[in-house]
């Protein structure tokens, strides 16, 4: 089926995504592999999150709350908060459907709202879910408030367990190692599915209401329950990594779930090139690779340069992030690495033709 | 002479009736976008609708395929009464649009835009994304198939990769026919097709809109080319003020005085109201 220049680049990227903990604990240590796990977990939310603000152009900005609700549900049902320590594959699927079943709670009051009311309804509905979190530790303590659930169970199945370091035929396996091979493994699937949602009647659908709602109504899309299937895949998604999250960090807390966090992951999806999976996956990495580079690199090169750190790099990590934010924007607004949709029309054959199409049409409008 | 247009009509048996609108009332606050509006359209039509600018014609358009819900009077499609339905849902009942401002999805493809016309005649959810079955799989060569079809139909001789907003103007009005066509109507509502066109461009409109008729897709059309208007339909009302002033025969109508006064002006001499 694969031709064979295509089955070697498969072939070579596999063995390089095999070998890539490795590498990394070898070259920089075993804090960049925890890292890189970390890197792929917001790829799932930036996946899940593109298939609301990508493909239907649902602006989102409270999404970070299905990540909580999936690491809640796996927290509660599996650490000593409650004495119960259910399986992971019960805990991590119920996790899932729940966010599923919050992301058709918010989407159910917001589908008449478009744009910058959405983003704000949504905003609301990400703090709402913070605010109880933090709260729900009287006058009967669920969540254990802002203390957070510690001591979560580690994924595990059967006698396996991703939290300690297990040997196979001879190779020892640390825990970040095999949380990385999970993660990966749940990554590939997420993009897996959302390729085949894109091109697919669901995908167009989605694809019709951002580009117009009542145009797309009119041809007979319902949007209401098209529009509430890509809040609830999207929060699914989000649902899964947040049990993945639960699992590998062993402590969750209000304070992670955060407007911050719905933000960065908004980045994430908009730097690398808003309904493009392959400009997500690189917005996920970059976003969460780079600050991180600064923030264990800013320290010393200003040490050896200038023989003393002037600016903390804590807050020199914000100031160029925020630089390259606002640079991204400026030279290319679609996006790192832009959908083909839009790299067709930067590639049409007649620029200076369909420039003139591009006026009709905007003054038709 | 003008004869009432209710009485100037032949009773027709029910189910030759398309469309029959009854009463039909649309106020936006104090403004009364249309007053007790009532026709009827037969099967196989080109039924014209006509008049001067803010009369209502494409509120009633707008009633017609769900956009606006009506303030009164009642509207029946194919033998039933529809009240405050949906867009999608009168779409599915057979009522396809075009818009006045061309309304495509800009950014996806020619071949594209037909296909999400398609949505509403097939049925693959989620888990068929998901597994790409083989039921799944064919549904997608069948849309394919039927949207290329369509856009050979229409007219489009653009490539079909072709982004919607980088095609010529008319071949984006045609566009917008062939995606409304891929929804199955039994009734076209074509909001001014030919506005902005040459008479090259609107000639071939004509042919198209002939073919869809001889096809067996009954016609509502908005028109201001008054000679296209009295070329192609069979019947038609004028809308002045939210009111039918006329109905009928093209010839009967472009010699009522109450037409004439409506778009020269002067005194209104004996409403046609229905």
């Amino acid at each position: 089926m694969l031709a064979g220049r295509s089955r070697l680049a498969l072939t070579v990227g596999a063995a390089l995504l095999l070998l890539l903990p490795f590498a990394v604990d070898l070259l920089l240590g075993r804090g960049w592999v925890r890292i890189t796990d970390f890197a792929l977990l917001y790829i799932m939310l930036a996946l899940g999150l593109n298939i609301v603000v990508g493909y239907a152009g649902l602006l989102d900005l409270g999404y970070i709350a299905f990540f909580a609700v999936g690491a809640y549900t796996y927290a509660l049902l599996g650490s000593p908060q409650f004495g119960l320590h259910w399986p992971v594959w019960l805990v991590l699927p119920l996790g899932a459907s729940l966010s599923c079943l919050f992301g058709v709670l918010l989407g159910a009051p917001t589908l008449r709202l478009r744009g910058d009311y959405l983003a704000i309804v949504t905003l609301g509905f990400g703090e709402i879910i913070r605010i109880f979190l933090n709260n729900l530790n009287g006058p009967v303590n669920i969540t254990n408030g802002p203390q957070g659930i510690s001591r979560i169970d580690p994924v595990a199945v059967g006698g396996f367990s991703l939290g300690t370091t297990q040997h196979l035929g001879g190779l020892e396996l640390p825990s970040v190692h095999l949380y990385y091979y999970l993660f990966l493994g749940c990554t590939l699937l997420v993009i897996l599915v959302s390729l085949r949602l894109e091109k697919s009647r669901i995908g167009r659908a989605w694809m019709a209401i951002r580009e117009d709602e009542v145009a797309a109504e009119a041809m007979g899309i319902n949007t209401r329950n098209i529009k509430l299937l890509a809040f609830a895949m999207g929060a699914t998604f989000g649902g899964l990594s947040g049990g993945l999250f639960a699992g590998f960090q062993g402590f969750v807390s209000p304070e992670s779930f955060g407007l911050m966090e719905s933000i960065m992951i908004l980045c994430m999806v908009v730097l690398g090139g808003m309904g493009n999976i392959g400009g997500v996956v690189l917005g996920g990495v970059l976003l969460v690779l780079l600050p991180e580079a600064f923030r264990h690199g800013a320290g010393p090169v200003q040490q050896m340069l200038l023989g003393r750190i002037i600016i903390d790099p804590e807050s020199l990590r914000m100031l160029l992030f925020g630089l390259a934010l606002i640079l991204v924007m400026l030279v290319r607004p679609a996006g790192l690495w832009p959908s083909v949709r839009r790299q067709r029309e930067l590639t049409a054959d007649d620029g200076a033709a369909q420039q003139e199409q591009d006026t009709v049409y905007d003054a038709s409008r | 002479m003008t004869p009432p247009a209710e009485l100037g009509q032949p009773p027709v048996a029910p189910a030759e009736i398309l469309l029959e609108l009854q009463g039909v009332s649309k106020h936006f606050g104090g403004l009364v976008a249309l007053a007790e509006v009532s026709l009827q359209l037969k099967r196989g039509e080109i039924f014209g609708l006509i008049g001067p600018n803010g009369a209502g014609k494409t509120t009633l358009f707008n009633v017609i395929t769900g956009l606006y819900h009506l303030d009164g009077g009642r509207f029946i499609f194919n033998g039933k009464t529809y009240a405050h339905c949906k867009p999608h849902v009168l779409a599915a009942a057979g009522i396809a649009r075009t818009f006045q401002n061309i309304r495509l999805f800009a950014n996806m493809t020619a071949l594209e835009n037909v296909m999400v016309g398609r949505h509403l005649r097939t049925g693959a959810g989620i888990w068929g994304a998901l597994t790409r079955n083989r039921v799944t799989r064919a549904e997608e060569r069948s849309i394919v198939a039927k949207a290329r079809e369509l856009l050979a139909y229409v007219g489009i001789s653009s490539p079909h990769q072709t982004l919607a907003k980088h095609l010529p103007y008319g071949e984006q009005r045609r566009l917008e026919i062939a995606r409304a066509l891929a929804t199955e109507p039994l009734l076209l509502a074509l909001d001014e097709p030919a506005a902005g066109m040459n008479a090259t461009e609107t000639a071939a409109l004509k042919n198209l809109i002939q073919t869809i008729r001889t096809d067996g897709v009954s016609v509502l059309l908005i028109e201001h080319d008054v000679k296209l208007v009295m070329d192609l339909c069979d019947r038609l009302a004028v809308l002045d003020y939210g009111r039918k002033i006329a109905e009928g025969a093209p010839a009967t109508v472009r010699v009522d005085p109450a037409v004439i006064a409506a778009y020269l002006g002067g005194p209104v001499s004996g409403e046609g109201e229905a």
